[in-house]
Order: C-alpha cells, then sequence, then structure tokens
C-alpha cells in the first residue's frame, strides 16, 4: 500500500508517509508532530485524526495510547469569525 | 453576564433526559444544541428501538425525539437554545457559545456534557476521495435531508450501525454490493443481519478494504481478506464496482469540552477511546462537571437516555432540589443494569469498572 495515499488528517492533507517520515527522522512527541504538519489543527480540530495519529505514533513507538504525549484541547472547539469575538457579548 | 443552574450541553437523547429530570425536580436548565431541532442522532433513526417499555422500546427513534421534545416545551424551568455550539468551558467556569452568528457567555452552578461521539476514520488508500462517507453522515443525508449518496455502496463494518444503515439505504433504492468486517464475526444484532442477508447483501467477515479506487470520486474498492491478527493475507484481493464507501467502523467520545474542565480520562478501546473517570451520579473529577451519553462511553440511545436521566437527577439533588432522589436514582441505576445485561452490555460494565472514582 502506498502510505502517501492514505490521509491521516483530512483537513490538512496530512498522510501516513508523512508522518513516518517524521518518526523516522528522530520527531516522535505527538505536540512536535502536530506543529510541523498542522494535523489536528484544521476546521474539524482534530475530531476525526488526533486518535488516528496517536495510534500510529504509539504502534511506531510500540507504546500505548495513554502514553502518547497529546495535544491539549484549546478553546474554541470550533472555528469562529474574528468579527463575532470582537462584537462582544451584549451581556457582558 | 448570564447565570444558568444547570448548563446541558448536547440536545440528543441523554441532554434531553437530562433537562426533563433536572426540571423537573425544580431546578432551572438551560440546554444548548447545535441543530436546528433537538433530538440529536435520534432524529435520524427511523428503525423501532428495543430494550425496555420505560425506554421506549418498540418506538422509532424520530419519535422518542418527539416524545422528549414536547415535554421540554411544556417545561418553563428548561431554556433551549437551538443553532448554538458551544465553543469552551474555561477555568473560571465561564461557558462561551456561539448562538446564531452571536459570541455569548454564560456562567452555571452545575454542567452536564451529553456531546455526543464523532464517526472513526479507517486508513487505507485514497481514503480522502470523494464518496468516502461515514455511515451516521449517509443517515444524515437520506434520513434527515432526503437525499441519497449513490448508486452502489461498499459498507465497512457488521456492527448495528453498518447493519441498520445498509438496510436504510435499500429502503432508500440505494444498491449495497456488499458488508465487510475485518472481526471474524458479525458485531451487531442476528435480527439485523439476517434482514440484509435475506435481501441478497453479502456479509464477509474477516475482510478490509486496502484501496479505494477512482480518479475524482470513488469507482469501486479493493478488499482482502485478513487473518486473525487482521493482517492481510496475500493473494485475496478483490476488486468491487462501487461508487460510495460507507465506514461504519465505530464512535469516538466527543471529549473536548470535557477535556477543558481539567477532568481526568483513561483510554478504554471497549468505551471508544478516551473516556472521563465518573461516580455513580456521573460526576467527573472536575466538580460539578458531569457526563451522560456517548461522550460518557460509545454506547446506544437507550442507556444514554438513561444516563442523562441520572446525571440530570444527581446536578439538582446537588443543588439542593427534590426529596427521596437518592431512591429515584436507585430505579434508573437498575434500568441501566438492566440494558446492560448480555454479551455487548458485559464488555461494557467491565470498560465502566475501570472508570469509577
Amino acid at each position: 500500500m502506498d502510505e502517501k495515499n492514505i490521509y491521516l488528517c483530512r483537513c490538512e492533507n496530512f498522510t501516513l508517509k508523512e508522518l513516518h517520515d517524521l518518526l523516522d527522522s528522530g520527531i516522535t512527541s505527538m505536540e512536535e508532530i502536530k506543529r510541523l504538519s498542522r494535523g489536528t489543527m484544521g476546521p474539524c480540530q482534530g475530531k476525526t485524526c488526533r486518535d488516528l495519529i496517536a495510534k500510529e505514533i504509539a504502534i511506531y513507538l510500540n507504546k500505548s495510547m495513554s502514553e502518547i504525549d497529546m495535544p491539549t484541547y484549546r478553546a474554541p472547539v470550533k472555528p469562529i469569525k474574528l468579527g463575532e469575538i470582537a462584537g462582544g457579548d451584549k451581556n457582558a | 453576564m448570564l447565570h444558568t443552574e444547570i448548563a446541558i450541553i448536547g440536545g440528543g437523547p441523554a441532554g434531553m433526559c437530562a433537562a426533563i429530570a433536572a426540571a423537573n425536580q425544580g431546578a432551572r436548565v438551560t440546554l444548548f444544541d447545535r441543530g436546528k431541532r433537538l433530538g440529536g442522532q435520534l432524529v435520524k433513526q427511523t428503525h423501532r428501538f428495543f430494550g425496555s417499555e420505560k425506554e421506549y422500546a418498540g418506538i422509532r427513534g424520530i419519535d422518542i425525539a418527539k416524545i422528549l421534545y414536547e415535554e421540554i416545551e411544556k417545561n418553563k424551568l428548561i431554556d433551549v437554545k437551538l443553532d448554538t455550539t458551544v465553543l469552551a468551558i474555561y477555568s473560571d467556569g465561564v461557558i462561551s457559545y456561539e448562538e446564531g452568528k452571536s459570541y455569548k457567555r454564560m456562567t452555571s452552578e452545575k454542567t452536564i456534557i451529553a456531546a455526543g461521539a464523532a464517526e472513526k476514520m479507517l486508513l487505507f488508500e485514497n481514503n480522502d476521495l470523494p464518496g468516502v462517507y461515514g455511515a451516521g453522515a449517509v443517515q444524515t443525508l437520506m434520513n434527515e435531508h432526503g437525499i441519497v449518496p449513490g448508486n452502489n455502496v461498499l459498507m465497512i463494518g457488521a456492527g448495528n450501525i453498518g447493519l441498520i444503515v445498509s438496510y436504510q439505504l435499500m429502503q432508500a433504492g440505494v444498491k449495497v454490493a456488499a458488508i465487510i468486517d475485518a472481526a471474524p464475526k458479525v458485531g451487531g444484532y442476528l435480527v439485523h443481519a439476517s434482514k440484509v442477508r435475506r435481501l441478497g447483501v453479502p456479509i464477509l467477515t474477516s475482510h478490509t478494504i486496502k484501496t479505494a479506487l477512482g480518479n475524482e470520486t470513488v469507482e469501486g474498492a479493493v478488499i482482502c481478506e485478513v487473518d486473525d491478527k487482521f493482517n492481510p493475507i496475500p493473494n485475496t484481493d478483490q476488486t468491487i464496482d462501487v461508487d460510495i464507501i460507507c465506514l461504519a467502523v465505530g464512535l469516538s467520545p466527543q471529549g473536548e469540552l470535557l477535556r477543558q474542565t481539567g477532568c481526568e480520562v483513561k483510554y478504554v478501546p471497549s468505551l471508544g477511546g478516551f473516556v472521563p473517570l465518573r461516580d455513580e451520579n456521573l460526576q467527573t473529577t472536575t466538580n460539578g462537571v458531569y457526563v451522560a451519553g456517548d461522550s460518557a462511553e460509545v454506547e446506544e440511545a437507550s442507556s444514554a437516555m438513561v444516563e442523562g436521566t441520572i446525571a440530570g437527577l444527581s446536578a439538582a439533588e446537588a443543588l439542593g432540589y427534590g426529596t427521596n432522589i437518592v431512591a429515584i436514582k436507585e430505579g434508573f441505576k437498575n434500568d441501566l443494569d438492566v440494558l446492560r445485561s448480555g454479551a455487548v452490555g458485559e464488555k461494557i460494565k467491565s470498560g465502566l469498572k475501570l472508570l469509577s472514582c
């Protein structure tokens, strides 16, 4: 199977081949992989790919899922227009 | 800033039942849902439910949503916010949300997270081709919007969702070429499997998908047999002509908001992945934050409704409402036990044992 056509993160076009290249180059922290690949940082904010990426890292490192440094869940959980936030909360 | 006694995030079966239970004890509730109507996944469940009468067995999911909605509408203590997505829960307890096109904030005494689950994706070649769908997405398209996704479907996953959606596709006049599953036997109920088998759909166990074929959209799929360790067996490739590949390979609990509250989680594959620790009242390790339904553990709608009720009662009780709530809750806890009898229930129960706090 051609890993360059297997997508982990469809929002950011991050493939299994790109993940394995990063891992082979010695980068095994999910936090670093996220910053370098933008995987989990697209419109869906990792709803689909977060666990997929973590699982592939776990398999590569022969670790359990709980041992992977999963990135934190930042606010907001979905994209929102800046204008809406700038408009402010009328009841604040 | 706006303030409510109990904020409930998610208006599916768990959230709706939580709102009803809490408001019936006298608590003031705000129920958030991103959809234009309440019901969550119930709205697209056109089949009749199993389980016990108390959990609406024999009634179609969409009609259960209607019954719950009518009860919510009658209750003046429940404020429903539709077309509203909760964006964050901050460490000081402030909940921010997008209501229509405006950004707003609210505080609450207690929060119940009933945000449901997201569909799992599978890794295979060309898995980004248009025509690769989640089974839940196909159900939404067909049953909510009246749109068929294509003409000829390969269903991946022979659990209940894969079997039920296959049947519903056929009801809509779509051909289902095959249902495949990597497991050596069918995961869903026999009654659902028999129904599709009688209509001539082959269910191929110990099979997986290797490749989606096609340039612009799906034109076919290569499937193969797998051994008992789920590794592909050489020389078993088979090409199927389909224009839709439908994935029913499980759900992941929606954990973003829960995690923002700082609650502790554990990875329990049988419950869908990372799931929060909780006590018998469904309170997480974050004081005042409760969880119910698929966000707590991936199960099904009947148990989600009972969990929602228990979480709603517990939150109301913690605010000093109601009398005799302990006894009322005991009844619902027994209902959960009954729903969780049988082989599937045993798996859920042993998973849940790892999560008590």
